[in-house]
């Protein structure tokens, strides 16, 4: 084993899954779409809808994490202030100001972006691991916020959010149209994702994260791709907090501390950095983890530690990382 | 009695007071830290375990098997070192070719995995540890009450950070070090050790995480979670003050850890977040950092 180089080399990046010069024959992102819509069309049947749209929800959260880490290579560890803030702003604005569901959503996700932008302009002032230190810090600036703020309700949260009409109509009460509801803004987030990744911004975006001082010598203003990128994710990461906030009708403390950033970046580790569906499968897993393992308490904790401690010097690629490579297709 | 910008002095001083402590924590730790990223190029986010672990190693000494306070002070950090040097040697040694993000990700893994050992077997109320008899008590300086144990906190970590500061940057030791960080290719030409010296100043770090954490015990309570809402504020602290210089972190550490307790006399809601915000305006202003030098 080779020992600890200085600062000298230049940090090997995030690894990534495939060459990109696979994709002429790419078949497999297409395929494995259809199954997983397949899927969520049948899962219903058989597995408690609570579980499948929390979740749904937190499977768009790890989408929009891994969209800055697997593809700018910005590892944020603040992205609980997103989620949270727009849980809170949806949540409040359905329950104190009356908003329909969809306009809750809207303010939430506007809420994600507007953070997105601010913290997002201050953390790309620093790059690698300071970047992680300073999301990390505006995040927990944020919670003290919300601890004392007056809306937030402190420790109790915001309960009995109302889940409402959907555009007036469609009564979200009723579990199969919430569920319907949640796959199909899931399924636009993850749409979305998947076109600026395979976008020429997103390209750009590969190209920084591989060499950023070469991306900047062939004329890329570096700094604004990394800051539309960072607001992209925190905005999704809004629209799946807001998302939660009517699903689960309540925004807590616990959404906007900083063990929900590292449980994201858990769920994003273990599913594949850099992958398309790995952040959904690895989402499922951690909160099925969560559900079942519940009643071990504490426990559960030291298990998501073991596991990020295995991820980390084992499976790097994570779970659709490996299976990738085994394969030798794009996922 | 007298006031100082209508504030009486007792309760301006006795703020300040509690900032120095607080500032005394924030540079002991971001110097671990600062020393730990300079040569293993790893954020050591599991240094706020490690300094819970120094708090409850003192705690279980006392309770275990009876030995005191300042025993405490020596085998705790000895112990919680030996423990850092068993993680470097079986974890951290196979991420130094990777990104430095694994080794923030690896480190968090510990701090849930250490955490929530603790959290399982003692909850998450605080224990109490009792102040040493021989530091009970206080003197009046007359414009304010000192505790002892207060003003030993505050001497022993500003001794511990400035021989830290003296050992690196002033002895041969410390030159080795120096180098090490700059170049360890060429440092082990010339026949040095370096992943010796790179285990034990982990160990080190690890150490004077722990010691920290023993002097924390009797202010704070032993908590499970006492070091997580810590290292928070402390990478912030080294942010603002960047990791490049010894000296700046004990400077930013203390500097900070003041403001923060003014800002408790003047407008006490914002106490919590006053370091953060100070991070954003050195972001702002000098995104390098206070003492930091541009990568």
């Amino acid at each position: 084993m080779e020992q600890p180089v200085g600062a000298a080399q230049a940090p090997a990046a995030i690894e990534a899954p495939l060459a990109s010069s696979m994709s002429s024959r790419n078949w497999s992102e297409p395929l494995a779409f259809v199954i997983m819509v397949a899927v969520l069309a049948v899962a219903p049947l058989y597995i408690y809808p609570m579980f499948l749209m929390q979740a749904l929800c937190f499977a768009l959260f790890a989408c929009a994490f891994n969209l800055l880490i697997g593809y700018g290579g910005l590892l944020s560890f603040g992205h609980a202030l997103y989620f949270g803030w727009a849980s809170y702003l949806a949540a409040h604005s359905a329950k104190v100001w009356g908003f329909p569901p969809e306009l809750a959503i809207l303010t939430g996700t506007l809420t994600g972006a507007g953070f997105g932008i601010i913290a997002g302009s201050l953390a790309i002032r620093r790059q690698g691991i300071y970047f992680a230190m300073i999301t990390l810090a505006l995040a927990q600036m944020m919670f003290f916020f919300a601890l004392q703020m007056k809306f937030t309700g402190g420790e109790d949260g915001i309960q009995g959010v109302p889940r409402g009409k959907l555009f007036g109509i469609i009564d979200l009460a009723d579990q199969g149209n919430m569920y319907v509801t949640v796959v199909m803004i899931f399924l636009a987030g993850f749409l979305l994702i998947h076109r600026i990744i395979h976008s020429p911004f997103g390209e750009v975006l590969k190209a920084i994260r591989e060499n950023e001082p070469r991306a900047i010598s062939l004329g890329y203003k570096t700094d604004r791709y990394k800051l539309l990128a960072f607001v992209l994710s925190a905005t999704l990461a809004g629209l799946a907090g807001s998302t939660k906030a009517i699903v689960l009708q309540i925004a807590s403390l616990t959404d906007v501390d900083w063990p929900m950033s590292g449980e994201v970046v858990l769920m994003a580790l273990v599913g594949g950095l850099g992958t398309v569906f790995g952040p959904v499968v690895g989402a499922f897993v951690i909160v099925a983890m969560q559900n079942y393992l519940a009643q071990v308490g504490q426990w559960v904790t030291v298990i998501q530690g073991v596991i990020f401690v295995l991820c980390v010097l084992l499976f790097r690629r994570g779970v659709i990382g490996e299976l990738a490579a085994y394969l030798r297709i794009r996922l | 009695m007298f006031e100082i910008f209508g504030i009486p002095s007792a309760a301006l001083f006795g703020q300040l007071l509690i900032g120095l402590i607080n500032g005394s924590f924030y540079a002991l730790l971001s110097l671990g830290l600062a020393v730990i990223f300079g040569m293993l190029n790893v954020i050591n986010f599991a240094h706020c375990a490690q300094y819970m672990m120094g708090a409850f190693a003192a705690f279980l000494l006392l309770n275990l098997t009876g030995l005191g306070y300042w025993t405490a002070l020596i085998v705790a950090p000895i112990l919680v070192g030996i423990f850092g040097i068993i993680i470097e040697r079986s974890l951290l040694q196979w991420l130094y070719k990777l990104d430095h993000l694994y080794g923030l990700l690896l480190t968090f893994g510990l701090v849930l995995i250490i955490e929530g050992i603790a959290r399982n077997y003692y909850g998450s109320a605080g224990l109490p540890y009792t102040v040493p008899e021989s530091l009970q008590g206080g003197r009046n300086l007359g414009f304010m009450f000192l505790p002892n144990y207060r003003a030993w906190v505050i001497a022993a970590s500003l001794g511990v950070c400035l021989a830290t500061w003296f050992v690196i940057e002033r002895t041969k030791l410390g030159s080795y070090l120096r180098a090490a960080t700059e170049n360890p290719t060429l440092v082990r030409a010339f026949g040095i050790n370096v992943p010796l010296m790179i285990t034990l100043t982990y160990g080190f770090g690890v150490a004077l995480a722990a010691f920290a954490g023993v002097m924390a015990a009797p202010i704070y309570n032993v908590s499970p979670q006492m070091g997580s809402s810590l290292i928070i504020v402390v990478f912030a602290v080294v942010v603002i003050g960047g990791m490049g210089s010894i000296l700046g972190a004990i400077v930013t550490g203390f500097g900070l850890g003041i403001i923060e307790g003014l800002t408790k006399v003047f407008f006490p809601e914002a106490s919590n977040t006053v370091i953060f915000v100070i991070m954003a305006i050195v972001l702002l202003v000098r995104p390098a950092g206070l003492f930091g030098r541009r990568a």
